[in-house]
């Protein structure tokens, strides 16, 4: 199945709440956001991006509500609520140190 | 969760669960939306319409549908849908086999529904057996002790007045002395029950009549000063006919007009276990419904039945304590009356003057009974359920196979085992609710008493029997989820005929579910077979009077306002005329009857030449009686002569001992013309009568004695005829002779001798009657269960019964093999019944009669029985075994 194996497992979601951080947006939005954002490296199929905004609604990190997109479609927008405010710091926060631990490993000079 | 989180999703779990249809729409819509976009997107570049579309489509990775499963998933079975899904399925699942259902249901229902009834009345009859009355937690009996007597006694006016002034640890005291009366309405008089009570009985039991009032403070003082009465919502109903006017009314009740001052509330029956209470007097009173005279400033007469409500948090010991204390301070400052007296709290379920105390120990056996019945009930739904996760072997490997995890699979057991054992407890209710009023039925019915004895169902039955429900959902559940533990899911998916599990491993599940099955029946057939013994051993056991051929009676003489001096002369002009009747052979008139509800006077005495031990009181009951008591009773008198008229008032004071009373006090020399001191006074012994029983058949032989009625007199005897006549034309003839001495009287209830042994066995007739239906009920269940796991076994074993007969076994020899598989398994069972037995049949305790627990005859008959039941229940088994057709099998 289409899970994104490249992905560290919970990126995904940090990554959604980052981008609904900067601004409410639908699905397609997101889609093509972490496509730009990532230059494609995390190849992100469509197919894994709707369960991942499912789970999140579900969590209570992100709210939904239909509106009037530009052409005049109506289309569901996620936003971010005081929750997921609170997760995307912590999750971001985590990642800064992960990152920064495996990078200080992988820089070590080989003796 | 926080709480948080539940505010930000609340609404979106609220709308899974009840607009599912919205959701999944919504979800479509958003996902077509993504599509379009796509699309367009992708013909902006230039794609072909297909192409674009295409692409869309494959950059969503899949199909719609999988997308929107995922989704789905992803959203997370919410606790409450997955439940209402397994629920959902669960219910399916049952209707599909709706004879299983039904009979794991009825089971069920047979098994919480003797638990509940039984919950509730204990609830009813022992924790709170006054409906109305509130705060009954905190309720306690108050009754006298005397030293020497193992019985409770009653409590004096004054000490209890004194009690309710110097406790402090009670928040009420009051007074509830059971009395009747005779109701002269019309031209018939009748008699009810109602009790005697002190003027804040209403007030402490927080009970408020619905017309008129209750007592004012002050009612229950003076000598026959407050003729009021409150009367029964019932009483009023149909007697009164509802009359709104009744306040200020009056009725005769005992012969004094008493007026109607109150209404007590519908469902209020009074504060006497087993007995609904139908008036209400204040005990100022008392000398109208009692006899023995004025009472309310004689210290001596101890006649009062009370109760006290603790303070909130008091314990029973510390109010004991405090009362002790009183009690103590009663005795030093009164020594005359009440030296060796001493006031005892007894919780309500132990009440010793009311049918709290006769009932108790039946119930608590039957605690122990209806908890094996509810096993058994269980072991056979969980062997049903057993037999029907073969069946679904399939489906549970298949839905393993496709990752649905054990857990899960877990809850959808147990999720069945619920909707089963809640359907149960359903039906349990409505058995407990039905045989609410079961148990008035096996008592026997009184003349002018209404049996009050109800189950109650309220929050606490409630919760019981809800926990009960969802100890059956576990073991219910859980049988059948024992099986999916090792289902190897490779094996089981490729060979479709042989079990998932193996086969000996839920075999040998069954066989011991059979094994305990029998094994908790058998006990509960051994504690039958114990309480039937000791029923008839009871029953015949002889009470050391005559049975047959005696009726006994009364007149209402109290009632009908007779003073001592008429009554004697009445007393003698009636047994003159009684005697006069043709066929009546003698009659006598005696204080107390025998094994009646009416306790004995009890004194302490002196022997010439018997020296007490220092801690010893001698006190010992007796009875008063008319000239011809014995003849009429048919008691033997083993020495000396009977009572004659000469023993009158006038002359010397004479009494008549019984065996066991000589044996003691005499050893065993001749205790005629020796001289016994009673109340103080020397009396000559004339004469030794056989022991007879006095207060209750299973009553060790006690020293008793007996004084004439002329010398110790009581106003309202009982009325004993020793006649060959039937009892119709014997009461005709005595209510004729009644009314031409007066027309006012009535007459108490005629009852042959042996009835009165037999109501004073009641109890043990109670106790036998229900583990009977309760042991029948379990063995049924048991041989169900053995026939289910040897009908099973004789289905698997079709390959190799068909070979040993076509090696030649004779039909017989099938047979012969079923059958004693059959017996091998209720051996097992009825050996551990039996270990077990032994143990628990001590349980019976004050409930058998002469009977050890491990009677061998009790257990010999129960393991017949169980032999007998097990090979009905083989026997279809067994021929079917029989008729397996040799040929077919191989070639299947």
């Amino acid at each position: 199945m289409s899970k994104p194996s490249d992905l560290v497992q919970g990126t995904l979601d940090m990554l959604i709440l980052k981008i609904l951080a900067l601004e409410p947006l639908n699905g397609w939005a997101v889609s093509q956001r972490l496509k730009q954002m990532s230059s494609d490296v995390l190849g992100v199929s469509d197919g894994s991006l709707y369960p991942a905004l499912h789970k999140l609604e579900q969590r209570g990190w992100i709210t939904a509500h239909w509106k009037l997109s530009g052409n005049n479609r109506r289309s569901k927008f996620y936003s971010l609520t005081r929750l997921g405010r609170k997760q995307l710091e912590k999750e971001a926060a985590d990642w800064n140190r992960l990152s920064a631990a495996i990078s200080g490993i992988v820089k070590l000079k080989e003796a | 969760m926080t709480f948080e989180q539940w505010f930000y999703t609340l609404p979106l779990r609220l709308r899974s669960r009840f607009r599912r249809t919205q959701l999944d729409q919504e979800l479509k819509d958003e996902l077509h939306d993504h599509l379009e976009q796509q699309i367009k997107e992708n013909l902006a570049t230039g794609m072909l319409p297909e192409d674009a579309r295409y692409a869309a489509l494959r950059a969503l990775g899949g199909g719609m549908t999988q997308i929107e499963q995922r989704c789905r998933d992803a959203r997370g079975g919410s606790v409450i849908e997955n439940l209402v899904q397994d629920l959902r399925y669960g219910f399916r699942q049952l209707c599909r086999c709706p004879g299983f259902s039904s009979l794991a249901i009825l089971c069920l229902t047979l098994g919480i529904g003797a638990n509940t009834a039984v919950f509730s009345w204990i609830e009813g009859i022992l924790f709170r057996p006054y409906p109305a009355v509130v705060h009954q937690e905190r309720l306690l009996a108050l009754a006298g002790t005397a030293r020497g007597e193992t019985g409770p006694t009653g409590i004096s006016w004054p000490d209890f007045l004194d009690l309710q002034r110097s406790c402090t640890l009670c928040d009420a005291f009051f007074v509830s002395k059971i009395t009747g009366s005779t109701l002269n309405i019309g031209e018939r008089a009748e008699t009810t029950t109602g009790s005697i009570v002190s003027a804040n009985y209403f007030d402490a039991i927080g009970v408020h009549p619905v017309l008129g009032r209750g007592f004012e403070p002050g009612e229950d003082v003076g000598r026959e000063a407050h003729p009021v009465a409150v009367i029964s919502y019932q009483f009023w109903r149909n007697r009164f006919k509802s009359d709104p006017q009744i306040v200020g009314k009056t009725q005769r009740l005992n012969n004094v007009p008493h007026t109607i001052i109150g209404v007590a509330p519908e469902g209020f029956y009074g504060t006497f276990v087993g007995w609904a209470q139908h008036f209400w007097v204040p005990a100022s009173m008392e000398e109208t419904f009692e006899s023995g005279g004025y009472k309310l400033e004689d210290r001596g007469a101890r006649w009062i039945e009370a109760y006290v409500r603790l303070k909130p948090g008091v314990t029973r010991a510390q109010a004991q304590e405090e009362i002790s204390t009183i009690a103590t301070r009663l005795e030093n400052n009164y020594s005359a009356t009440n030296r060796g007296r001493g006031i005892r709290l007894w919780p309500l379920w132990q009440t010793p003057f009311n049918n709290a105390g006769t009932l108790l120990p039946t119930l608590e056996v039957m605690l122990a009974v209806v908890a094996f019945v509810l096993l058994i009930a269980c072991a056979n739904v969980g062997n049903l359920l057993l037999v029907r996760s073969f069946a679904r072997r399939r489906e549970m490997t298949v839905r393993l196979a496709i990752g649905a995890s054990r857990i899960r699979l877990l809850k959808q057991l147990l999720t069945e085992g619920l909707i089963l054992s809640t359907l149960g407890a359903a039906g349990g209710l409505l058995v407990a609710y039905w045989s609410r009023h079961a148990l008035v039925l096996l008592l026997p019915v009184r003349s002018g008493v209404a049996m009050y004895l109800a189950g109650e169902i309220d929050w606490r039955v409630m919760s019981l029997s809800a926990g009960i429900c969802l100890m059956a959902t576990l073991v219910v559940g859980l049988v059948p989820a024992f099986q999916t533990r090792n289902i190897d899911l490779a094996g089981a998916l490729k060979e479709e005929s042989s079990g998932v599990v193996g086969a000996g491993g839920t075999a040998w599940l069954r066989s011991s579910l059979v094994v305990f099955q029998v094994c908790l029946s058998f006990v509960l057939l051994v504690g039958a077979a114990l309480l039937l013994q000791s029923l008839q051993k009871i029953r015949t056991t002889s009470p050391g009077f005559s049975t047959t051929n005696v009726v006994q009676t009364g007149v209402s003489l109290i009632s009908a306002g007779y003073d001592e001096p008429r009554a004697k002369i009445f007393q003698e002009e009636l047994i003159a005329r009684v005697k006069a009747l043709p066929g009546v052979e003698s009659a006598a008139f005696a204080r107390v009857t025998p094994l009646g509800y009416k306790t004995y006077s009890s004194t302490p005495i002196a022997v010439d030449g018997y020296q007490p031990s220092l801690e010893e009181q001698p006190a010992v009951d007796y009875n008063q009686v008319s000239p011809d008591y014995f003849a009429t009773l048919g008691i033997p008198l083993l020495s000396g002569r009977e009572f004659t008229r000469a023993d009158d008032e006038n002359a010397a004071l004479v009494a008549i001992v019984n065996q066991t009373m000589a044996a003691r006090y005499w050893r065993d020399q001749d205790p005629i013309d020796r001289r016994l001191q009673v109340k103080g006074r020397w009396v000559r012994v004339i004469g030794v009568a056989a022991d007879s029983k006095y207060q209750s058949m299973r009553e060790s032989p006690t020293p008793f004695f007996y004084v004439p009625l002329l010398q110790d007199f009581a106003t309202a005897p009982a009325l004993y005829i020793r006649s060959a006549q039937p009892r119709q034309s014997i009461l005709a003839a005595l209510l004729r002779e009644v009314h031409a001495l007066d027309g006012d009287l009535a007459l108490y209830e005629m009852l042959t001798l042996q009835e009165q042994v037999d109501r004073s066995t009641s109890p043990q007739l109670v106790a036998v009657t229900l583990v009977s239906i309760l042991g029948g009920l379990a063995l049924l269940l048991a041989a169900v269960g053995l026939y289910g796991v040897m009908s099973y076994a004789v289905a698997q074993a079709n390959r190799e019964l068909g070979l040993r007969m076509a090696l030649g076994a004779g039909a017989a020899n099938l047979f012969r093999r079923v059958i004693s598989r059959g017996l091998r398994l209720t051996a097992v069972g009825v050996l551990c019944g039996a270990t077990a037995g032994l143990a628990l049949t001590r349980l019976f305790g004050t409930l058998l009669y002469n009977v050890s627990p491990n009677d061998p005859l009790a257990f010999a008959s129960a393991v017949a029985v169980m032999t007998i039941t097990s090979v009905a229940a083989c026997l279809l088994p067994a021929w079917r075994a029989t008729r397996t057709d040799p040929a077919r099998v191989l070639r299947d």
